[in-house]
């Protein structure tokens, strides 16, 4: 009654094998490597980048351990982090010689070191988070408020112009919080606008409001647009947080969006944090006004009362400005910015380049403002900076733009940067941040396997003391269990923290229950005068109604943990629910196949292995049968 | 080796009341020490930030915090972490900083009078994110509460899953007393740490009421507290072995796991100790209490209408 079929044990021995070779990449390490991968969108990392890698690590005499082309680029693989370093820089000057300009990000990264075999199963090492390896983790929240607010603003833009060009005669158009209101002096001209914008904005709807002369037509965002807009809003958010971390030079950056309107910002290996959070706390979107140069309006701004629809700014260098509300143009409609020099004077400038949206609307205005200042104001956090006012000299067409004046070389590029990293859809805040060395991580992990060893050897130690060989079968299960669950984390790759290795020892300190619940059973059944074999047989099939409701319980608990869990408590859930799985495999089918392996075949089996078993002269405990 | 050597039902329902009043003192005093004192909350709950520092002596913590003081900072705590050179200091939230540079901004406070220091880890929470957690750890909580409810009560009776309930969640509560009592620090993995205890100790009471349920079919002529008895005694050694086990494990963590893993190895700690005590001492007498009996098992069609009947009580 003992014995498994064969494909029992073949079961066994394949999950076993399978453990063992998903495992075996975490015991190889990783290597330094450097990797290279395209900077632009434009530009792809093919064969032809990796022959000119190798060729250029050739001509400068450094040995690699392998190069491999994958979906992030190319990699390199090397034996030190001295060599690593040295061919980051070689590198940087091959693929980069243009540092103001960069297309190519060349960046420090671990690769696993196992055998090519291995690799080409997709058996990994288990993927650290960054409490294990070091690095930088931002949670930003993007204000969808504000993003509204400023489709809103573009949106009466437009308006103007449309009415203006419909020759529809409107007495006014400005925002009030979430609504456009448009003035009317007569009725039959609110009719001709509302059809105007019926045919023109499907996205708002529109409302007839107020009487006499004072007539409105009150338009909103329907919800669908705002929803999209929302969506957009984050999408635009997140490729702009890609290429500024692009600048950065970070090998595998994790950019996710999480929730509705929050997104993930997780940058491994990271040493430099200040710069990085630098780069990512920029989170400045670029609007371009009207200056208002009315003489003696200034004064009364200075004194408090700044005119209808205009607001006070200091331009750099501190001279007062006034700037009006509306806006010309956003960063939306700005495709590329370079810095550069000017062609006559050779000051330090830097060149826009416009989309045709944006080049019409810009031809326009400057048409229109011969002679007249315009301001480029950077928005950062609610705040605006006058980047620079400059006087239009003469309509520009072509959607080419030129700023100058009063600029550093080094403001040149930092504006440049700013600008072409894209500016945001809608302002961002940093609601959450991680920052760890890297030398805490290398400890984490030392004091998570520290424990996990320890507890273990603690528990194995007592089982085979307490129970003998069937102490030793519970511990070879347990073993495994450490190898299943260990296995399906690499497989998986999800992401180990130090409160996931503090999971894995909890899983393996819940998971000996099962095998005590079948030891004590077996006892007892032999207290109870079962022959041996009936004793195993009864033991496992009763235990196991036990062990099963035991474990669907704690999966509760994990799984609750799972779906509200965020952050170190999610790390620790993956691992908490897989490691109640793979117990309930290892604790029951592993441990019966070494079980019934030992005693299955014998014929007679005179005593278990199973530690002392005390039988009380006259019991009452084993009177119920 | 054999430990337990039993040769009588321990008759622990005699003395269902004495458990009961003592783990109801316990509880009380819990819940007074979580009003009183309230719990410590870590920085990931409240918001603000955590600069960890190491120095490569001992760390002068007077230096760090007149450091802190002269910079305009205010409501700091700066403590040891671990050991004698890591600093781990604690600000508040303040509406008008900076948070991407509250780093670099503390590290410059500290060049003119604890030099010397490199940054291990800063963590910044915002105020929202804090109140989310806050609310997602009580929603866990109920999921767990919700699901163990029904599936003990689908699988044994509602008793079972009201008197386990009970027993587990006082568990929660007496752990919670003892950070709110020593002031522990309270942090998110202490929260996971509680709710992987509650699933752990009811499983406990599981593995007891398994054996209640066996002995009831099995055994005529018993009364109820007798087969209490002989349940809670002949799983007494198999909850023993596996606590201690547990324990060991957990004990491994509390000694190498380090300052991050120390609170969480605590909590699971007390949350073991008393997880056995509960499960099985206050539980069991509960489910008495509440009237089990044999014919609620051995005519199992009629046992599951009367559950649901009852269960829409639960």
């Amino acid at each position: 009654m003992n014995r498994y079929p064969l494909w029992k044990y073949l079961t066994v021995a394949f999950a076993l094998l399978f453990g063992l070779v998903y495992t075996l990449p975490n015991f190889f390490g990783e290597s330094p490597a450097v990797q290279v991968s395209s900077a632009k969108a434009t530009l792809k990392v093919d064969d032809k980048t990796r022959e000119r890698v190798a060729s250029t690590l050739q001509t400068a005499g450094i040995e690699s351990s392998g190069i491999f082309l994958d979906s992030n680029g190319v990699k390199v693989r090397l034996r030190s982090t001295d060599t690593q370093l040295q061919t980051k820089d070689l590198l940087e000057k091959q693929f980069n010689p243009d540092a103001g300009n960069p297309q190519y990000v060349v960046a420090l990264n671990l690769l696993s070191s196992s055998p090519q075999w291995l690799s080409s199963l997709h058996a990994l090492p288990m993927y650290l988070g960054l409490d294990l390896r070091g690095g930088v983790h931002f949670l930003l929240q993007v204000d969808m408020k504000g993003a509204i607010t400023k489709r809103l603003d573009a949106i009466s833009g437009d308006l103007r112009t449309l009415l203006r060009d419909k020759t529809v005669r409107h007495a006014g158009i400005t925002r009030e919080g979430e609504r456009v209101v448009i003035r009317f002096r007569d009725n039959e001209t609110r009719n001709k606008a509302r059809i105007v914008l019926e045919d023109n904005q499907p996205d708002l709807l529109l409302a007839d409001q107020g009487e006499g002369d004072e007539l409105k037509l009150v338009a909103t965002l329907k919800p669908e647009a705002i929803k999209r807009i929302q969506e957009f809003a984050i999408k635009q958010n997140m490729t702009t947080l890609h290429n500024r971390i692009n600048e950065l030079g970070v090998a595998e950056p994790v950019i996710a969006q999480q929730g509705a309107d929050r997104i993930v910002v997780q940058l491994p290996g990271v040493q430099d944090t200040a710069k990085a959070k630098d780069i990512l706390g920029r989170t400045a979107t670029l609007e371009i006004r009207m200056v208002d140069d009315t003489p003696g309006a200034i004064e009364a701004a200075q004194a408090g009362q700044p005119p209808f629809g205009t607001e006070l700014y200091v331009e750099r260098g501190a001279m007062p400005l006034l700037v009006k509300k509306q806006v010309v143009l956003t960063g939306e409609r700005l495709t590329d910015a370079q810095p550069g020099f000017d062609n006559q004077t050779h000051e330090p400038a830097v060149h826009l380049t416009l989309d045709s949206a944006g080049a019409r609307i810009f031809k326009d205005i400057t048409r229109d403002n011969v002679g007249k200042r315009m301001a480029i104001v950077l928005v950062e956090k609610g705040k605006g900076e006058v980047v620079t006012a400059p006087v239009i000299r003469a309509e520009i067409g072509g959607g080419r733009v030129q700023i100058s004046g009063r600029m550093s070389t080094m403001e040149a590029n930092d504006t440049a940067l700013l600008l072409r990293a894209g500016s945001l859809a809608a302002p961002m805040e940093i609601i959450e941040e991680r920052t760890i060395g890297p030398s805490l991580g290398a400890e984490n992990i030392k004091k998570g396997f520290l424990s996990t060893m320890w507890g273990f050897a603690a528990i194995a130690a007592f089982m085979i003391a307490y129970y003998m060989l069937f102490g030793l079968v519970s511990v070879i299960a347990l073993a495994s269990n450490l190898l299943f669950l260990v296995a399906l984390l690499s497989l998986l790759q999800a992401t180990l923290t130090l409160p996931g290795i503090a999971a894995i020892a909890l899983a393996l300190g819940m998971a000996i229950d099962a095998n005590v619940l079948i030891n004590e059973r077996i006892r007892e059944e032999l207290r109870n005068g079962s022959t041996p074999q009936a004793a195993i047989h009864t033991g496992y099939e009763r235990a196991f109604g036990t062990i099963l409701d035991s474990n669907i319980t704690t999966l509760i608990a994990g799984i609750a943990l799972l779906i509200f869990g965020s952050g170190p408590v999610r790390g620790f859930a993956v691992v908490h629910c897989l490691g109640i799985l793979t117990s309930l495999f290892s604790a029951v089918v592993v441990s019966r196949a070494l079980i019934n392996l030992i005693y299955g075949s014998r014929r007679k089996v005179e005593s278990l292995a199973i530690g002392q078993v005390w039988k009380p002269a006259n019991s009452t405990a084993g009177t119920v049968k | 080796m054999e430990f337990f050597r039993i040769s009588k039902d321990i008759p622990f329902m005699r003395h269902a009341l004495v458990f009961n009043v003592i783990s109801l003192l316990t509880f009380l005093l819990a819940v007074f020490f979580l009003f009183s004192r309230g719990l410590h909350l870590s920085v990931e709950f409240t918001g603000g930030t955590l600069i960890e520092l190491n120095y490569a002596q001992a760390a002068k913590l007077e230096q760090v915090r007149d450091g802190l003081g002269k910079a305009g900072y205010t409501d700091f705590s700066v403590q040891n972490f671990g050991s004698s050179q890591d600093v781990l200091i604690r600000l508040p939230l303040k509406a008008e900083q900076n948070t991407a540079k509250i780093g670099e901004a503390v590290m410059q406070a500290l060049a003119a009078d604890a030099p010397g220091a490199t940054l291990r880890r800063v963590e910044f929470v915002g105020p929202q994110v804090g109140k989310e957690l806050a609310e997602n750890g009580a929603l866990a909580l109920l999921l767990v509460v919700i699901g163990i409810v029904v599936y003990l009560a689908f699988r044994f009776e509602w008793r079972f899953s009201v008197s386990a309930i009970i027993a587990n969640l006082h568990d929660v509560v007496i752990i919670l007393g003892f950070f709110a009592f020593f002031q522990w620090e309270f942090s998110l993995s202490v929260l996971a740490a509680v709710l992987a205890v509650l699933g752990y100790s009811v499983n406990e009471s599981v593995v007891v009421f398994d054996r209640v349920r066996e002995t009831f079919k099995k055994a005529r002529g018993l009364s109820t507290p007798q087969v209490l008895d002989h349940a809670i005694t002949s799983t007494i050694s198999r909850t023993i072995i596996t606590h201690a086990s547990t324990q060991m494990m957990v004990l491994s963590m509390l000694l190498f796991g380090g300052e991050t893993l120390y609170y969480f190895a605590l909590a699971l700690t007390i949350g073991i100790c008393f997880g056995i005590y509960s499960s099985v001492l206050v539980a069991s007498p509960l489910v008495m209490w509440l009237g089990v009996s044999r014919e609620q098992f051995i005519r199992p069609k009629k046992q599951i209408e009367g559950a649901n009947e009852d269960g829409a009580v639960v």
